[in-house]
């Protein structure tokens, strides 16, 4: 599974990514996690509140640390 | 947060409507408690009620809870608030409206649009993509930091609702009028080519229906992100409120901050800039220069200075806006803030 965080690297964007490791590897699925901060790939995504978060190429969330509920379900997807 | 999910096993979520009632009840009855509960507290204590110490220490009993209850009142609401106004849909509202009117209305937005100071340039980009002109942009930016829930209730919880009105008018007023100001200078060419030559979006909204559940779920998620981050700054504010009091000549600060000095309003200006912090953060300060004497308009530009221009967001700024184009944002700004606090202490 492909997953993007997108954010100028603020505390959120980090909180985020480490969230989404940390359930990955506690459920046991292989995730490639990469961290997108420049500006204009952000914007590419048509994302205007970061953190955002992109599965397979596909915006799921912006605006905020997502939940742990949340990421579980992308997750188990 | 745009993006909710309701934890399936809470019963706030499934009984919204009486989980709400019982908390305002809950809330009320613990509101009405902290005066006797605070005097009980002191009374336990081996120290004389009447002595100085016994005044400050019923003090803190009675200051941080109740303006940590406060917060947590006013943040769960605007927590649920915050669900109806998510950055997309505020930029839906916006775009493609002419000056004047819609500057007020993006400074307003500002108050009750969710927005993490870190999204202030992707922010920004998405408006002015979608045609929101740039000077109203502006006035939403220099308003969402500044005029916030939080800033607004630690004002009123420590210092009264003469004070956070205050600050309320003249915040929307330094945002409204500094983005007018912005727009009518037709700054457009000064934004970074990459920002000018990105295709026009359309701002259409999909609005995602949110159970009443959900609200409530931003609104906890709300209070243990802002509340479980903020406590330590109040505590801090408090206690430096009581504590100084004693040790600190009451006029302390008059003499370099008070109205007489005509040069401490850009002075208090130009010192915020380079701090960096929230408007929690700057409580503690706040607390401290008003107890000894600072002018209350010097404060107040001094605070607003803290939060609406810093150094690290300038850097940041820099790679979308042209250098002359963050000069005249700074300029301008600081115009509005410096004027806030001369009238203000020429009023009052």
């Amino acid at each position: 599974m492909d997953i993007k965080v997108l954010g100028t690297g603020c505390a959120n964007c980090k909180t985020t990514i480490a969230l989404i490791d940390q359930i990955a590897r506690a459920k046991g699925v292989a995730v490639t996690l990469t961290k997108v901060e420049e500006l204009r790939d952000i914007m590419g995504y048509g994302v205007i509140s970061t953190p955002g978060v992109v599965i397979n190429g596909k915006v799921v969330h912006a605006g905020g640390v997502p939940s742990r509920d949340k990421i579980e379900q992308w997750l188990a997807a | 947060m745009n993006t909710l999910t309701a934890s399936r096993t809470s019963w706030p979520t499934r009984q919204p409507i009486l989980f709400l009632i019982l908390a305002a009840l809950a809330w009320l009855a613990l509101y009405n408690t902290l005066i006797p509960a605070s005097e009980a507290l002191v009374a336990a204590l081996p120290v004389d009620r009447a002595s100085h110490l016994g005044g400050a220490l019923q003090f803190f009993f009675y200051d941080t809870p109740k303006v940590l209850l406060l917060l947590t009142a006013v943040v769960f609401v605007m927590g649920m608030v915050n669900s109806y106004f998510t950055p997309e849909r505020t930029r839906a509202l916006l775009a493609g409206r002419s000056e004047g009117a819609a500057n007020v209305m993006a400074a307003s937005l500002g108050i009750v649009t969710p927005f993490c100071s870190c999204s202030a340039v992707p922010l920004f980009i998405g408006f002015v993509q979608a045609g929101v002109p740039l000077g109203v942009t502006f006035s939403f930016l220099i308003s969402a930091p500044m005029v916030n829930e939080v800033a607004l209730t630690l004002l009123f919880g420590m210092f009264g609702w003469k004070v956070a009105l205050l600050y309320l008018g003249l915040g929307l007023t330094v945002a409204i009028v500094a983005g007018w100001v912005i727009g009518r200078l037709k700054m457009e060419a000064h934004l970074e080519d990459w920002v000018r030559d990105m295709p026009k979006m359309s701002a259409d909204f999909e609005a995602t229906g949110m159970m009443l559940g959900e609200r409530i779920e931003g609104g906890f998620q709300a209070v243990r992100e802002i509340v479980g981050k903020v406590w330590p700054y109040i505590l801090v504010g408090i206690a430096l409120g009581g504590l100084i009091h004693g040790y600190v000549p009451e006029d302390f600060m008059a003499s370099f901050m008070g109205k007489e000095a005509w040069w401490s309003v850009p002075l208090a200006v130009v010192m915020g800039v380079p701090m960096y912090t929230n408007a929690a953060g700057v409580i503690p300060i706040v607390q401290a220069l008003l107890a000894k004497g600072a002018a209350l308009g010097t404060v107040l530009a001094f605070m607003m200075s803290v939060i609406a221009l810093s150094l690290p967001e300038m850097i940041i700024l820099r790679k979308v806006l042209k250098v002359r184009l963050i000069a005249t944002f700074v300029a301008v700004v600081a115009s509005g803030i410096l004027l806030v606090g001369f009238v203000f202490n020429a009023v009052l």
